[in-house]
């Protein structure tokens, strides 16, 4: 590839798929309506619908009056002439949870003493109270934007805990922060928490030929990560969109999903180690590099998708996957969702090993694709299909992979699983079938306003909940689905011209509902972050819940790492 | 009439090239290895002139060593009626590769060659010039636009030259060499793929076109181009002068 098309293949990539805003959460309503921040463009108005949810009883709530209570509680903002009024509710133009949440009081307020103790740690420039914080206050989405006014850089795991350890001493609540790609509102502050960007500690330590076990420090971009790897011949078990801007320990602390999950598993079975700052500054050492040790709870696997709540990940040791030569990659065509599946099955079956990637999109998809980007060509011209299916293979032996393949198409093609298909010639148009794929999210958002979900369904189901909102909400918007069919995952978003609450209405708590009764997950490998928070009941037991506050108190019982999210608030002891 | 199109197997485009430690060449090894992109377009020219009626049937030609019939695969799969693989092991050069094809012409009597201007790992830019030259016939090279015109026999070719475009007008049988802008290759459709298996392909050794394969040229080494050195940041203009000076001298 050219260094442009390369170029332009990173750009787009660095787009990920948005995910939903969700309704003012109706535990939390309260009369009249907040004050939005400032940003009247957003147009998105949340006036609570009197929709009932029915999942909500077993949760007691206080309701409060937005302005009154919070006032009421108001610290002192003047301090050391950083007197900078911010506002103790947050009010997010796009609506969330966020609505009503407030400020914690039993977090204290940052200081003259405690910016310079942070000096003293770090030394002066990487404590960072310029302009530079707009960035680091804002997620990749401009979504959630937070009023956070220090950023610390630590470049040991030696920092990260005596930075830890005095937060933890005054109170003061962080939120530990990577590449800042994640789309659940987790990596940025809600108020003013101070951030911890884990960016200057991005040192590859060690990796072992041999094993192909890469030990690295958590602020390592991972596409920086697949270029060293890429010269010693391994690759990352994992890929997605963001890997220009993510960092690893971001990657681990959320569990990320991507493109390659059918092949190399999740990052549970990938990382071998992880080397962890607890909330009080202890540095819990569990950087093994063993593919096996039995010995003991393995705490690690709570740290993995913990999204930061529990500690911050200084250092990660993973297991990376030789790279194999021989890469392929079909486009093919269905008749209808049913076809796919079988596809999925069959493909399983006759490629076996060498299968590394199963994609589908549908037509509408294909549709906003093709209007939405520049230099994109349908290979399937002139015919419009209902559904797209993108296969990849990866293996040792070109010409026997290849053989495999076509059998397996040629196979599906005479038994009518597939109608019609390309099957890539050369790298070039293997990149232009991701392209296709990967181009989604892009077109998507540049085709309007943009409701977003992640969703994990039986295989089977999955797309009769694409079915069933288009049947609900008609012909003003565009219901597309995509997604990583061979994990089950699927991508629904909703292209309407311009955001509109009637149609979020229509469109939540249906599908949390939908998604809930087909025991499937409201947020495949997204995370919960902020915006899926109190949300957490569709899909897990308010037992297993309850487990999890538990452990949350137990390893941060300050509740200072990252808080407000991932747990439902009305478990967690803010106020 | 037929056209014959010439085809190579190379490393693929997008492939990071690394020298062999030996330096005799780079190394081929576990590396993915695709048709030059000026000859799929050379091919998808050739589809395009026989599904316009004004040709009956378009032969892919390749020549190398036994992998080499992957490639010619991928040109039926596109939509060649007929492959030929003249098999030879060694390097090839194009005076070489001249040479064969004009044997080659002598069998089958193409009314049209179509090349691509040049492949990507040797760049010479010959083979296509070379093969009319020995055939006495008229070439028209760098094509960005190819227009045929069967009554009169003969064919219209936009040529992208260093001052802008030169369109010439050429008696047929002629050679065309490709050039980036003439089309856009299509995909290797699965029914495409699946008749391509039954499409026959025949096989020849130089011996039985009673070409000699010596060789004029050697590859005495083959080395990565300079690294880049890293920038060197300088404290003073006095200093920049003095670096221009005696260290880059430019000034």
């Amino acid at each position: 590839m050219t260094t442009a098309m390369v170029e332009k293949y990173k750009a787009f990539h660095r787009l990920l798929n948005k995910t939903s805003r969700t309704l003012v959460d109706r535990r939390f309503r309260q009369q009249g309506q907040c004050a939005r921040g400032g940003s009247a463009a957003s147009g998105l108005d949340h006036r609570p619908d009197a929709v009932v949810e029915q999942r909500v009883s077993y949760l007691g709530c206080p309701k409060r009056g937005l302005w009154t209570s919070a006032r009421a509680s108001l610290p002192s903002l003047v301090d050391g002439g950083f007197a900078r009024d911010y506002p103790m509710n947050r009010c997010r133009s796009f609506g969330s949870v966020a609505g009503e949440i407030q400020r914690s009081s039993k977090f204290a307020t940052l200081n003259s003493d405690d910016v310079a103790h942070f000096k003293e740690i770090l030394g002066e420039r990487n404590v960072v109270q310029d302009e530079r914080l707009e960035a680091a206050n804002s997620d990749w989405m401009h979504k959630y934007v937070g009023s956070s006014r220090i950023l610390l850089l630590p470049k040991s795991t030696d920092e990260v805990s005596r930075i830890l350890k005095y937060c933890n001493s005054r109170c003061l609540a962080v939120v530990p922060q990577g590449g800042n790609t994640g789309l659940v509102g987790g990596s940025v502050p809600v108020f003013d928490e101070v951030i911890i960007n884990m960016a200057l500690m991005k040192q590859v330590i060690s990796f072992d030929k041999i094993s192909g076990i890469l030990v690295c420090e958590a602020g390592c971009i991972l596409e920086d990560l697949i270029s060293f790897l890429d010269n010693q011949g391994f690759v990352m078990p994992l890929d997605l969109g963001a890997k220009g801007s993510c960092q690893i320990g971001g990657n681990v602390a959320t569990n990320a999903g991507g493109l390659r999950l059918i092949r190399y598993g999740s990052l549970h079975g990938n990382v071998l180690g992880l080397e962890v700052v607890l909330a009080n500054g202890d540095v819990l050492d569990m950087l093994g590099t063993l593919r096996k040790d039995n010995t003991g709870y393995d705490l690690k696997h709570l740290f993995i998708g913990s999204e930061g709540s529990l500690g911050i990940i200084t250092k990660v040791s993973i297991l990376t996957p030789p790279k194999l030569s021989s890469v392929n990659i079909a486009f093919l065509a269905c008749q209808d969702y049913l076809s796919c599946q079988k596809l999925l099955l069959e493909a399983k079956r006759s490629l076996g090993e060498i299968l590394s990637a199963f994609e589908f999109m549908d037509s509408v998809a294909m549709d906003v694709v093709l209007n939405n980007l520049d230099g994109v060509r349908n290979p399937l011209a002139p015919t419009a299909h209902n559904f797209y299916v993108l296969i990849e293979t990866t293996g040792t032996e070109e010409s026997y992979d290849k053989e495999k393949l076509e059998k397996f198409l040629v196979g599906s093609m005479e038994s009518g699983l597939i109608s019609d298909g390309v099957l890539a010639q050369d790298i070039n148009q293997a990149s232009a079938f991701w392209r296709l794929r990967e181009g989604v999210p892009e077109s998507l958002q540049r085709a309007g306003a943009v409701y977003k979900y992640d969703l994990s369904l039986p295989v089977e189901k999955m797309y009769d909940l694409v079915v069933e909102m288009r049947a609900r909400l008609g012909e003003s918007v565009k219901v597309v689905g995509y997604g990583h069919l061979g994990d089950g995952n699927l991508h629904l978003n909703i292209s309407a011209p311009k955001y509109d609450d009637a149609i979020l209405a229509q469109i939540e708590p249906f599908v949390y509902e939908w998604t809930s009764n087909h025991r499937g997950s409201i947020s495949a490998e997204h995370g919960v972050g902020l915006m899926k928070a109190n949300k957490i009941f569709y899909s897990k037991s308010p037992e297993a819940v309850q487990l999890m506050a538990s452990i949350k108190k137990l390893v941060d019982p300050k509740t200072i790492l990252n808080p407000y999210k991932v747990l439902p608030h009305s478990l967690m002891s803010y106020s | 009439m037929k056209i014959m199109v010439a085809v190579k197997r190379v490393i693929d485009y997008a492939v990071k090239i690394r020298v062999k430690a030996d330096k005799s060449g780079v190394e081929t090894q576990n590396v993915k290895m695709s048709m030059n992109p000026f000859c799929e377009i050379a091919l998808e020219e050739a589809l395009r002139i026989k599904e316009a009626g004004l040709a009956s049937e378009v032969v892919a030609v390749t020549m190398g060593p036994k992998q080499s019939i992957d490639t010619l695969r991928t040109g039926l799969a596109m939509g060649a009626d007929r492959g030929i693989h003249v098999e030879a092991t060694g390097d090839l050069f194009p005076l070489a590769v001249a040479k064969l094809f004009k044997a080659l012409v002598e069998i089958e009597k193409p009314g049209l060659i179509i090349l691509g201007k040049q492949a990507i790992d040797n760049d010479c830019n010959q083979t296509g010039q070379m093969v009319a030259g020995l055939l006495g016939w008229p070439q028209g090279t760098f094509a960005s636009k190819v227009v045929l015109d069967k009554e009169k026999q003969e064919v219209m070719v936009d040529r992208e030259v260093d001052g802008g475009l030169e369109t010439v007008c050429l008696n047929l049988p002629a050679v065309i060499t490709t050039d980036l802008r003439l089309n856009q290759p299509r995909y290797a459709t699965l029914p495409n793929i699946m008749k391509a298996k039954s499409k026959p392909v025949k096989k020849y050794t130089p011996e039985e076109l009673n070409v000699a394969m010596k060789s004029d040229l050697e590859v005495v080494e083959v080395t990565e181009p300079p690294k880049r050195k890293a920038g060197v940041l300088v404290s003073s203009v006095d200093e920049l002068i003095d670096k221009l000076k005696n260290e880059a001298h430019v000034i």
